[in-house]
């Protein structure tokens, strides 16, 4: 879990500062009509602000006094503000997370190597990142800074993307491979490399990441409009509800101020959901940004709440992606302990978990008389795939692939043993990674790795299966290794010596039966899979084409995000159920409070449903609307938050989520309405 | 008092007793199982013939909707114009005139809508051939219409993606010849057995005690009585209804009665458990229903037998409760438990006078038809339940973190609109035709029609609005019962309550079998351990809060102006 996830304060002043402006200009009715609840609202408060001002001018009392009416109406916009706010507050807090991602990519100089006719010479021009076009083509040298994202045609490096992952360990990118493409803002370390840009300036992900999170380009998922749908309904009924209340107050000879009206309606409409609707599905975004994840489309994280299959690579997921050392095999004539000591001599100075793992298997009592003073050490290259250490006394003491170390012996003449070519398939077979060790050029043996399940990965997997999510392990390993790791991880399925296609297969096969399937990739090779699949994250080490296909792109390149991603989208799903729950759930205590404040001058016998004793009909009126209006801004951590989901099994999440939305959105507005009337009474 | 709580008790257990194995025959018959009434096939067979139907041919949700509609509107006309000109006909011994026109209006839709709010006496505004060739044969039809739409919806609860919903006319003819021929006929014999007329004789006359004579009205009853309760139609022959000697003459009929017109709406949820083969899911809806008839049955109990306070206070006892508009031989507790299930059921046919129940009871009358979705009309009962199961999956599918899911479909934004319309536009009718009701009494109440809305109030204040708001519930709810204190035979109430009958009608059926069949056409998605089991007491709870926040969030206000200030006055 290598997020850089800060999690700052949610309301940070300069933010909310921003958040307030926005507020103000999303009064704008083209704006806010797309939002037919809170739309209705605005409609309410211009009504009021018409009457107030007739009543500032006629002196007319029939409809209340002025202050009255002047106060509702600024509740009235004051709801509206808070609405607006909520959704406000979410866009800024996504923006700066975005722009926080995007300070990594500032101006750079970019070293661009223009083509003369067909071929790209070594003629360098140096120019601002920000000219830099699709398909041009710049050069990258140790200590630059990559100037933007693209892939590499030419030559390897390896590159420190710190600044994107938070990860320190340097890594390796290469031409041709699945770890070709680079990242803007990340740092060439050692090599050169020719690099092709890949996309036009502001369509980078993280482009496209700001303007979803942005009202602009933000489209709502199939499940808002749904909600909205029969948020509009209920908002429907509430008109048909206070309409027709205007000839039933006539029939009971009670006169119903205006005011008094559109407050009972603002308040039976769903304001609260209304209100933060969009706040919670942009906070969904920005939940999945915060663990480095950029989604192209909510809808992407609304789906991979849903997943029923998740495809997982065996390798960094489910076992540490280093092995450790578990035996030695000696070659034929070699003793056990003159190997020993030289694949511990050939890892001393190896600060790679694996060499640190052949290290401490060989022991304390062999390495305490280990000298490697004055020797000169091989670092491991790509290249080579072998590393080693050449001693003063002249011992070149390698270890490394069974096919590198075969052309090193080779290529001196010596003869590769039979015996360790054939221990090293055996291994290999066995799930593990045979690494041969030679002295002078000749095979001493072999060194066993197996891969270490990760910890709390079963645990992990086991939160999974009471989601009701399958786990599938993917590995190229052979089916009996396979099935060893699959058992000891808990995964629930295995594809074993898997190929590309077979992925896709697997991804397939799932879909027709109805599943919903979630798939990590990174090669070109995967980038059909990635499509395939309803939720496909790529990693940004991946290639172009990968992250072009999938509609997640994971920062961090971390295979266990999925699990993440899964919570996210589940956690915005259940923050609207909650909220839309609560916000029903308050018209009860609503109710109680308005009707008989309308009726209970006409009908004295009422005030037998004015079971929160409030102390006067326009008390009772501001204190629904003023709760109906302070609800939004104090729901609206929770809806930046999430609703905290539990993988306890559906039934028991719903009795949960219903007695503390449910049951506590019938019971909280009696109180709060009781205190705030309390309050009133002081003043009035 | 205890042999008038065991005698409900037996109502309620024998009904039950009954429903379970009925419900397993209904499926039976619908699965094209074997079954006991086999013997009806070439009858069946002959119908097909006659009308032209192939019985093998699979229609689509919009193609069994267009056919359900349109023999509708066949019915409609025919209705209609045999209404306008019934004086003329033969089989009148009595001489009855034809009705008018909005008066034929209203009661051909009534009849056709299952509702049979009746703004006219059977003594004198129907003849025997309309009282047969009208009113029982659409009580047949439009019971069958209404158990058929019910099996349009089936197919969207099964494990495969469907493109059709089965043939209409099939489960049309099967639901009158296996299921609502032989029941109704069942009743009509005890009946018959028990004092109901089953004659074309004219009037007869009686001497009475106190030496008058009286023209006692006959005729073929007991055929429609039959039909009228196992079809949950309620039209009444004689105009007292249920409350009528010869309609319903002893406490045993009024237990057959009873019993016969829950019967099919219960055993209805059974039929659909044993057809998706999922009996738990039947048990949550049985349950969700059973508890929502409870919670309106017991306060009814309760403030019957409590007595009427205004009485109390002029320092009469009342020691059997209240009696006013109750039947002597029924007594408050039966009449109480009639009223209730009656009004949660679309039949609408009374022993005792609704008008006359206190506050409270009537209330719990009105929240049973505005639910409409408690046991409810033969086959459109559970059409009314599907919806709020539809809304309290989106609601609660979203409260444990998946895009929700019914049977295995997503629901989405198109379910939702429609379910949502479906529930709109039932709070528009009763609400919206209140509303015109209220504001024509106070802003025209010298209007000059026959009857000026001034007249039309037999009780002014609270109870006068209730009376209106009944109507207009009753009429949504196509139940058919009324407060009958209210003038409800004239130009306005005809042509208003008619038209609320049939949009009230036709939407709520209308809407769930396209939902049904849009859900049924989409890709099956398996059940995992993340999905939420709709067939458990979590998800009951769940159903039944929707059902009620809903109905209460719409009736609320007018619930307060009519029987509770009623009720809180009269305190």
């Amino acid at each position: 879990m290598a997020t850089q996830s800060s999690s700052p304060s949610l309301f940070q002043g300069d933010l909310v500062r921003t958040a307030i402006r926005e507020s103000f200009v999303k009064l704008n009715p083209a704006i806010l009509i797309k939002n037919p609840v809170m739309f209705t609202v605005e409609v309410g408060t211009l009504i009021m602000v018409l009457v107030t001002i007739y009543i500032g001018v006629s002196g007319d009392q029939t409809q209340g006094s002025l202050g009255y009416n002047i106060t509702i109406t600024l509740i009235l916009l004051l709801t509206l503000l808070f609405a607006n706010f909520a959704e406000a507050i979410a866009e800024a807090r996504g923006k700066a997370q975005a722009e926080s991602l995007r300070k990594t990519r500032q101006e750079t100089p970019a070293k661009v190597i223009r083509a003369v006719g067909n071929m790209y010479t070594n003629e360098v021009q140096t120019i601002s990142s920000a000219q830099l076009k699709k398909g041009d083509v710049f050069l990258c040298e140790p200590g630059d800074i990559i100037p933007s994202d693209g892939e590499i045609i030419e030559g390897l490096a390896t590159i420190d993307e710190s600044a994107i992952t938070g990860e320190s360990a340097p890594v390796i990118r290469e031409a041709g491979g699945d770890k070709s493409s680079v990242t803007g803002g990340t740092k060439v370390l050692s090599d050169r490399i020719k690099v092709q840009v890949t996309t036009q300036p502001g369509e980078s992900f993280l482009d496209k990441m700001i303007a979803l999170v942005e009202g602009a380009s933000r489209q709502k998922t199939p499940n808002e409009i749904a909600l909205t749908i029969l948020l509009a309904g209920f908002t429907l009924i509430f008109i048909i509800v206070c309409v027709a209340l205007k000839p039933f107050a006539d029939y009971a000879n009670t006169p119903i101020t205006i005011a008094a009206l559109i407050s009972l309606f603002v308040c039976l409409i769903p304001t609260t959901i209304g209100g933060l609707l969009s706040a919670i599905g942009i906070a969904g975004m920005d939940r999945a940004l915060r663990a480095n994840v950029i989604a192209k489309s909510g809808r992407a994280v609304e789906t991979a709440g849903d997943i029923d299959t998740l495809l997982l690579d065996k390798t960094g997921t489910i076992t540490i992606g280093n092995r450790k050392a578990t035996n030695f095999y000696p070659a034929p004539g070699v003793k056990q302990a003159d190997m020993v000591r030289i694949a511990a001599l050939s890892s001393l100075a190896d600060e790679t978990p694996e060499g640190k793992s052949i290290v401490e298997l060989a022991g304390a009592d062999v390495t305490r008389h280990l000298n490697t003073t004055g020797s000169k050490l091989i670092k491991f290259t790509a290249e080579t795939r072998s590393s080693g250490i050449d001693l003063v006394t002249g011992e070149r003491i390698r270890k490394g692939a069974t096919d590198s170390i075969r052309n090193i012996v080779e290529r001196v003449g010596n003869h590769f043993p039979a015996e360790t070519d054939a221990k090293a398939k055996e291994i290999a077979a066995n799930g593990g990674t045979p690494l041969v060790v030679t002295e002078n050029e000749e095979v001493k043996g072999v060194v066993e790795l197996q891969d270490i399940i990760k910890p709390g990965i079963a645990e992990r997997f086991d939160r999974l299966r009471k989601m009701g999510v399958k786990t599938v392990m993917v590995t190229g390993d052979n089916p009996l290794t396979a099935k060893f790791i699959a058992e000891k991880a808990g995964v629930d399925d295995f594809i074993a010596e898997a190929k590309p296609e077979d992925k896709m297969q697997y991804i397939r096969h799932e879909q027709t039966g109805g599943k919903l399937v979630a798939m990590m990739g990174d090669g070109t090779n995967d980038a059909p899979a990635l499509a395939q699949a309803d939720v496909g994250v790529a990693m940004n080490s991946g290639t172009q084409a990968a992250k072009e296909a999938g509609n997640m792109v994971d920062l961090d390149n971390d295979p266990t995000k999925l699990i993440e991603v899964v919570e996210i989208g589940k956690q915005l799903l259940i923050t609207r159920g909650t909220l839309t729950t609560f916000s029903i759930a308050n018209d009860v205590a609503k109710y109680f409070a308005i009707v008989p404040a309308l009726f209970i001058t006409s009908i004295p016998a009422l005030q037998a449903i004015n079971i929160m004793r409030l102390h006067s009909a326009e008390s009772a009126i501001l204190s629904a609307v003023i709760f109906n209006a302070i609800i939004i801004p104090m729901l609206i951590p929770l809806a930046l938050r999430g609703v905290e989901y539990k993988p306890i099994g559906a039934s028991a999440l719903l009795r949960q989520n219903l007695l503390l939305y449910g049951v506590g959105g019938v019971i909280a507005p009696f109180i709060g309405i009781k205190l705030i009337d309390l309050v009133i009474g002081l003043f009035v | 008092m205890f042999s008038e709580w065991t005698g409900i008790a037996v109502m309620y257990g024998l009904t039950v007793l009954l429903a379970i194995p009925l419900g397993k025959f209904i499926a039976n018959v619908f699965a094209d199982k074997p079954n006991l009434l086999d013997f009806m096939r070439p009858i069946e067979r002959l119908i097909y013939r006659l009308g032209g139907v192939d019985e093998t041919q699979e229609m689509s949700w919009k193609a069994s909707l267009l056919a359900l509609l349109t023999i509708n509107a066949v019915w409609l006309i025919y209705a209609f114009v045999l209404l306008l000109v019934q004086g003329s006909l033969p089989l009148n011994p009595d001489g009855n005139p034809s009705m008018t026109p909005d008066l034929a209006f209203n009661t051909a839709i009534s009849f056709l809508v299952n509702c049979d709010l009746q703004h006219y006496s059977g003594e004198s505004g129907a003849t025997y051939l309309t009282q047969l060739g009208v009113f029982n044969f659409l009580m047949f039809v439009s019971a069958a219409t209404g158990i058929a739409a019910l099996m349009l919806i089936v197919r969207s609860f099964l494990p495969k993606s469907v493109d059709t919903v089965g043939n209409f006319y099939v489960y049309f003819v099967k639901a009158i010849t296996r299921i609502l021929l032989p029941l109704s006929l069942v009743l009509s014999l005890v009946l018959v057995f028990n004092g109901t007329p089953a004659s074309f004789d004219g009037k007869d006359s009686v001497v009475t005690m106190q030496g008058d004579t009286v023209g006692v009205s006959r005729g073929p009853a007991a055929a429609m009585i039959g039909i009228k309760h196992i079809g949950t139609n309620g039209g009444g022959y004689f105009g007292a209804n249920s409350a009528h000697p010869l309609e319903n003459p002893n406490y045993l009929t009024n237990m057959a009665e009873m019993v016969a017109q829950v019967i099919i709406p219960i055993a209805m949820i059974f039929a659909l458990g044993f057809l998706i083969n999922r009996k738990k899911f039947a048990l949550m809806i049985y349950g969700v229903m059973t508890i929502g008839v409870l919670m309106l049955l017991v306060p009814t109990l309760i403030s019957e037998l409590h007595g009427n306070p205004a009485i109390a206070r002029m320092g009469v006892a009342q020691p059997t409760g209240a009696m006013e508009g109750k039947e002597v031989r029924f007594g408050p507790v039966a009449s109480g438990y009639w009223s209730i299930l009656t009004t949660v059921i679309s039949t609408g046919s009374v022993n005792s006078m609704h008008d006359s129940s206190m506050p409270v009871s009537g209330m719990m009358q009105l929240l049973g038809m505005m639910t409409g979705a408690f046991y409810g009309g033969c086959g459109v009962g559970i059409l009314n339940f599907y919806y709020f199961l539809i809304i309290a999956v989106f609601i609660s599918g979203l409260m444990v973190g998946r895009t929700p899911e019914f049977f295995g479909r997503k629901v989405e934004a198109r379910e939702i609109k429609i379910a949502s319309i479906v529930a709109l536009v039932s709070t528009l009718l009763v609400k919206g035709g209140t509303a015109l009701a209220a504001w024509l009494f106070v802003n025209y109440p010298e209007a000059a029609w026959t009857v000026k809305p001034s007249a039309w109030l037999n009780n002014p204040g609270y109870h006068g609005f209730s009376e209106m708001l009944y109507e207009f519930t009753s009429a949504n709810a196509n139940n058919g019962s009324g407060f009958e204190g209210l003038g409800d035979n004239n130009f306005f109430w005809n042509y208003a309550t008619g038209i609320v009958l049939l949009l009230g009608r036709f939407l709520p059926i209308i809407g769930p079998v396209a939902i049904a069949g849009l859900l049924a056409r989409k890709k099956y998605v398996p059940e995992s351990s993340g999905t939420l089991p709709t067939d458990n007491g979590t998800f009951g709870l769940m159903v039944f809060a929707v059902i009620m926040i809903i109905t209460a969030l719409s009736f609320f206000p007018a619930l307060t102006l009519g029987p509770l200030a009623e009720y809180f006055s009269l305190k």
